[in-house]
């Protein structure tokens, strides 16, 4: 089964730096951040190893998140006042896609699910095949496994966002992303909190440039099922999405 | 009956503004002039309480205080939508207000100290 721990605490990651380091220096990290002080800063120091850029949107955490994103190296942004995941995600692409010699901006989550590796190989993707945006999903193969009531859940909310976009994507509210600058810059989020993810797809699906899905790997450690989103969750995205 | 059709339909038209989003000068156009029905409505229904009564009668209500009580839940349902939009614009407000914020002080501080990135701790 899953490690409980957090990806890049193991002995093997804490060595050199990844040669992809220097590559990977047109590549922005966007993670919005929320009371997550227990993890962030291993997330970021794990995540720097490989990418040079990392631009951390703490959206009004009462904990020492910030903080510790900082420490850890991260250039951190502050929202005063606690907005929601969608907000704190338009403020880091914003951000991000006015950085000088940026050509990718990278969502990826504060939390510890997302791994590395595979955001690395979702830019490697978008490069060679020239895409611009790659969403990551956890579908497409069977390294993930969320519980039978998550992926129903999952399922229920691919198949709204695909009836509402018209994309036809295997996973939806995956937080770890690739965009090139030019997709970066249609994205306008409106959604502040949760509904957010089914928004990006609309908006970026609506821009007709090329786009891929890449599988992922996406680990839930106990720390993360804890804060997961929750069944009732999903009503306030419905409720969200609709009454605009 | 006839008061059904006409409440569901006006819950329904609440429930259509509720999700399209309309001309603000327009949308203040209508709250006025609703205001001014109210007006003239409650004064009319205060001097001649029978003709609330024949009215309600009309539309197969049995009294003139249900159709009242009617109206009033119309009136709540769309005073809630009406509600619910301006928070939302509010709320919109505040999200672009702090994140100018938060991308100035960005700026601020890497005016003040030019490297983007710290070098991660080796």
């Amino acid at each position: 089964m899953e490690s409980p721990e957090a990806p890049g605490l193991t002995e093997s990651t804490l060595v050199a730096p990844s040669p992809d380091r220097r590559t990977l220096d047109d590549v922005w990290l966007v993670v919005p951040l929320y009371n997550e002080a227990e993890v962030v800063g291993d997330v970021v120091r794990a995540a720097l190893r490989t990418f040079p850029h990392i631009v951390c949107v703490d959206d009004g955490s009462s904990d020492e998140s910030a903080a510790r994103a900082r420490e850890a190296g991260a250039t951190v942004l502050r929202h005063a006042v606690n907005l929601g995941q969608g907000a704190a995600l338009q403020t880091g692409i914003e951000y991000a896609r006015s950085r000088p010699g940026a050509a990718y901006v990278v969502t990826f989550d504060a939390d510890g699910q997302h791994q590395v590796e595979d955001a690395v190989s979702m830019v490697e993707r978008a490069r060679s095949e020239d895409l611009a945006i790659v969403f990551g999903s956890r579908f497409l193969d069977d390294r993930t496994r969320p519980g039978l009531l998550k992926r129903a859940v999952l399922r229920t909310a691919v198949w709204f966002t695909n009836r509402s976009t018209g994309l036809r994507l295997t996973d939806a509210h995956n937080g770890l992303r690739v965009l090139r600058v030019d997709a970066a810059r249609t994205v306008d989020l409106h959604q502040d909190r949760m509904a957010h993810a089914s928004e990006i797809v609309l908006q970026l699906g609506r821009t007709g440039l090329p786009w891929g899905e890449h599988p992922v790997h996406v680990l839930y450690t106990d720390y993360s099922r804890g804060k997961g989103q929750s069944l009732w969750n999903s009503v306030n995205i419905l409720v969200d999405l609709v009454f605009k | 009956m006839l008061i059904q059709v006409i409440l569901l339909a006006a819950i329904a038209v609440v429930a259509v503004l509720l999700t399209r989003s309309t001309a603000d000068a327009r949308h203040q156009a209508i709250r006025r002039l609703l205001l001014a029905g109210f007006v003239v409505a409650s004064v009319a229904a205060i001097v001649f309480p029978q003709a609330l009564s024949y009215l309600a009668n009309l539309i197969g209500v049995g009294r003139g205080t249900d159709l009242l009580l009617y109206a009033l839940v119309i009136a709540f349902v769309s005073y809630i939508a009406t509600s619910h939009r301006r928070a939302n614009q509010l709320s919109r407000k505040i999200t672009l207000l702090t994140r100018e914020l938060s991308l100035a002080e960005a700026r601020i501080e890497s005016v003040a100290k030019p490297e983007d990135t710290p070098p991660p701790a080796a």
